[in-house]
């Protein structure tokens, strides 16, 4: 079924094609685009690089932000029909193609909701294109805009005077900047936008006819598969490439430092040729003992950031009635895509062409031009939906290893990564120590809280410079992003609380400036990065969940020991009143009952029930949530049986209820199952979770909760993200429902049956 | 190199293929079919589930040659985009996917249990799920989706 790779190249970007990348090339070479990334041909300013009308009336709409399964190509297309007023089939969304789309860098963090339905870029072109519209269809028919009305991409004037879209514009440029004042229908206004639209990929992908990039082909198309290290920093002593000779259909073992691949005809043959391919290795490092690993994190030195420093923090703790402290412990975890990543490449002799599912085609363009000495201008990445990512999973790297193997062999290569391939070198989400120590009053409020954060990081998002980031670039010869370590500045700027380091219940102040959530004012929050072993990237919620786990367990050990009821507690620190809203949305939904924690009635044996709460403003400012979380606890055996799950999230005018619904559900279980289950494991040498057996995730076998989702649709404010929101919130939840079950403060995630077992035979 | 025909969704193919190969690249590479896909490659997971005499088998370690005369089911073989299998319908009322990578594993192992014992009950159907993984945890709307399948079918 796979179409020539010229068909394809014609078809993908249409009218836009002959538009943008053919026109607009070298044009705009020189310019720097308005996000803060590489200089694009596709001009984010300009009208045309968004927004074409078709003679047939149908809209393309390109964005540099893609759809992975978290709804955003729906929501995107509901955008722009609401914008411009046509049917949403008339809408045909192009996403993440460097050759026709704007640079958008990467679609991840909750970003794109902001970033495109707010007042820049999609939102606005859309927009944009119906008041140039209406100008045009005002000047045809010698009125003023204000006397046009327009439904459904058709303009109608005093009289009855009528032109359609595409007799105003079909199939030519508006030759406009994109408007910063071109009005936007409010949410009072909209059809379109706020529904629950079924997402538009729902049929294909039932009927097993979506096309992923793990079913892209193209003709003439090869096999690939890597052979990466042994062990972590093995390094490569020499290859027998005479080992698969008799392999057949083996096109050419590919050897480049560090790096290992094979090419053969058929996928079966390469498996079997990287499998029987003799490499000797030399051996690598010595890797810190899992056992002791958040000691040895703690001692590693460190680059330091000072994010609020009230400098009475020690002050005020020397003069608090009660001091509190306690070390919160978060492992890494892993993406594990259901799907092993898969990339396609096809490499001529000066052109590159990636089919991929990263989430980032323009910095990978410049990685892959950086990695095969091309031209940025000759190699075109094309998004192509994989298996879900939840952040850097292996799109990249195996996007990287396509490109250099199709290279070494002038032909397509598909790569598709093996199992552990995909497990013992995705670059993981960062474990972390957070050390924490509150001063209480004699009237039982906190007066100050002091906050440490250590991550173990290694390389992260190649973005546009550094293919070592991942293993692939470092398997060449790359190195990760160095972490210098060094002492941290004085905090200057207006916080910004992008990690969630700054507690919520903290008042966040800089200077005169105070951006926190809550009302402490004595305050001090250090973030502190060392060099890992692991490579580490983002991963859905990265730090935010860490931090939120350590401090909305750490603020339940405050309420339990003022014996205050958590939600009032809570209520009572914080000054943000969205934060606020959702706490109390939360708390009335699961008909919380206020009392202190942990329950009094609880014997050591049987089945012990509790509830927690925990909330967070994401990113400070992009989506607030609360979760409360109802679990059983079997003290005999020590598994946690989580019930129920109420979480309010308020992110703003909402794009698709349907969606963020569905986001909210998948994420409060994703959590859950990274609060009980999911752990990155090693030995001396080499990582041991590499599979479904050794990585523990929840399957769809386990007694699914109930969850209760309460949707905020909050229209005064702008549009914030939500995909990240209810995860944030599942393992502190959990903990403090379980603490409330059974009076266990659990501090080290995932909590296991044996951590619980554990927990019971050392109380804290 | 070996000639051998297989069946596959009501249709009869000729093939050349090494007989050691696993079906789900038979079903991929030399088919062009999209539904079952690589998600492990040993039979953990689930993505590569097509149904053989009436069973869910996981296509990833079953080598082609052990397919014999009996037609192999995918995801695409229960029905269209424009008319879906109703236990298809059920997951597009539902909107019971994410990224929808899994779903050859959630939607045939769950009609295979039903098929065989109409009357299973959530727990019965959770446990033949055991094996399955959904990496988004689409699981709430799923397993409504699977119920709703059930209690129609029953009607």
């Amino acid at each position: 079924m796979s179409v020539s790779r010229r068909d394809f190249l014609k078809s993908s970007g249409a009218l836009i094609v002959s538009f943008s990348a053919v026109s607009h090339a070298g044009i705009f070479a020189a310019g720097q685009g308005q996000f803060d990334t590489h200089p694009s041909h596709v001009d984010p300013t300009k009208l045309d690089s968004w927004i074409a009308v078709m003679a047939d009336g149908t809209v393309k709409a390109y964005t540099g932000k893609c759809d992975f399964g978290q709804g955003m190509f729906t929501a995107q297309t509901q955008l722009v029909a609401e914008e411009l007023c046509v049917a949403l089939r008339r809408v045909k969304l192009i996403q993440c193609d460097t050759s026709v789309s704007p640079d958008q860098g990467t679609t991840s963090g909750s970003q794109s909701t902001p970033t495109n339905f707010n007042s820049q870029n999609l939102g606005q072109a859309a927009a944009t294109a119906r008041e140039a519209l209406l100008n045009m269809a005002a000047k045809k028919f010698g009125m003023a805009v204000d006397d046009l009305t327009v439904t459904e991409g058709v303009i109608t004037g005093k009289g009855g005077r009528r032109a359609t879209y595409a007799e105003l514009i079909g199939n030519k440029r508006f030759h406009i900047a994109l408007s910063t004042t071109a009005k936007r229908r409010s949410p009072e206004q909209w059809t379109v936008l706020g529904k629950p639209i079924p997402s538009l990929d729902r049929a294909a992908l039932m009927t097993g006819h979506f096309e992923f990039v793990h079913n892209f082909r193209v003709p003439g198309m090869l096999h690939g598969r890597v052979v990466r290290p042994p062990e972590v920093g093995a390094t490569l002593a020499n290859v027998d490439e005479s080992s698969v000779r008799q392999i057949p259909g083996i096109v050419k073992v590919v050897v480049r430092k560090d790096f290992v691949g094979v090419v053969a005809e058929k996928q079966w043959q390469a498996i079997q040729a990287a499998q029987r391919l003799k490499v000797c290795w030399n051996s690598g490092i010595q890797l810190p003992p899992q056992q002791t690993y958040f000691d040895w994190l703690r001692q590693q030195p460190s680059r330091d950031v000072l994010l609020v420093d009230s400098k009475d923090v020690d002050q005020q703790l020397s003069k608090a009635s009660s001091v509190l402290q306690a070390k919160y412990v978060y492992p890494h975890q892993m993406h594990g895509s259901v799907g092993a990543s898969c990339a396609v490449a096809d490499v001529t002799a000066n052109r590159a062409t990636v089919w991929s599912a990263t989430q980032s085609v323009y910095p990978t363009r410049s990685i892959v031009a950086k990695l095969l000495s091309l031209p940025l201008d000759n190699v075109r990445v094309i998004f192509v939906r994989g298996s879900g990512c939840y952040g850097l999973n292996g799109a990249d790297a195996v996007s990287f290893d396509a490109a250099i193997l199709s290279h070494a062999v002038s032909r397509p290569v598909r790569v598709q990564l093996s199992r552990q391939d995909e497990m013992a070198w995705e670059n993981y989400g960062s474990a972390c120590v957070i050390e924490q120590r509150a001063g209480i009053d004699h009237n039982g409020a906190i007066i100050a809280w002091e906050c440490a954060q250590w991550e173990a990081a290694r390389g992260g998002r190649p973005g546009y410079s550094d293919p070592g980031n991942v293993i692939t670039g470092a398997l060449v010869g790359y190195k990760p992003e160095p972490i210098e370590p060094r002492a941290a500045a004085e905090p200057k700027a207006k916080l910004r609380n992008r990690s969630n380091a700054v507690p919520s219940y903290l008042a966040g102040c800089v200077a005169d400036s105070c951006a926190g959530a809550g009302t402490i004012r004595s305050e001090r929050v250090m973030m502190r990065t060392v060099a890992g072993p692991f490579f580490t990237g983002p991963l859905r919620s990265p730090l935010r969940l860490q931090n939120t786990f350590a401090h909305e367990g750490f603020m339940d050990e405050i309420c339990a020991h003022v014996q205050a009821d958590p939600v009032a507690f809570r209520l009572l620190h914080l000054r943000d009143e969205r934060l606020a809203g959702v706490v109390k949305a939360a708390a009335e939904a699961a008909h919380w009952q206020s009392r202190p924690s942990p329950k009094q009635n609880d014997s050591r044996t049987g089945l012990a029930k509790g509830r927690g709460i925990a909330c967070v403003a994401y990113e400070g400012d992009n989506g607030y949530a609360a979760l409360v979380a109802e679990v059983s606890v079997d003290v005999t055996n020590g598994s946690v049986q989580p019930r129920k799950f109420t979480v309010a999230v308020d992110c703003g005018p909402i794009s698709n209820p349907d969606g963020l619904r569905n986001q909210t559900e998948g994420g409060v279980l994703q959590g859950m199952s990274r609060a009980l289950l999911e752990e990155v494991t090693w030995d001396a040498k080499r990582v041991t979770s590499v599979d479904w057996e050794s990585y523990n995730s929840l399957f769809l076998g386990f007694a699914v909760p109930e969850i209760d989702v309460i949707l905020v649709n909050k229209l005064d404010v702008p549009a914030t993200g939500g995909g990240e929101l209810a995860i944030t919130l599942a393992a502190a939840a959990i903990g403090n429902a379980i603490f409330d079950a059974t009076g266990i403060r659990l501090r080290q995630a995932p909590f296991t049956v044996q951590r619980v077992k554990d927990a019971y035979r050392s109380p804290a | 190199m070996t000639k051998l025909s297989l069946k596959v969704n009501g249709r009869l193919y000729a093939l050349d293929v090494d007989s050691s190969t696993p079906l789900l690249f038979v079903l991929n590479d030399e088919l062009g079919l999209r539904g079952p896909k690589f998600g492990c490659g040993m039979a953990q997971c689930g993505a590569c589930t097509v149904v053989l005499r009436g069973q869910v088998v996981r296509s990833c370690v079953m080598p082609v040659s052990a397919v014999g005369k009996d037609e192999v089911t995918t995801l695409e073989g229960l029905g269209t985009p424009d008319k879906p299998h109703p236990i298809q319908q059920a997951f597009i009322d539902e909107g019971a996917a994410q990224c929808g990578f899994c779903l050859s594993g959630v939607i045939l192992t769950a009609k295979a249990v039903l098929d065989e014992k109409p009357n299973a009950s959530d727990e019965e159907i959770r446990e033949a799920l055991g094996g399955v993984l959904c990496r988004c945890f689409t699981h709430v709307r799923m397993l409504r989706a699977i119920r709703k399948y059930a209690d129609t079918r029953k009607a």
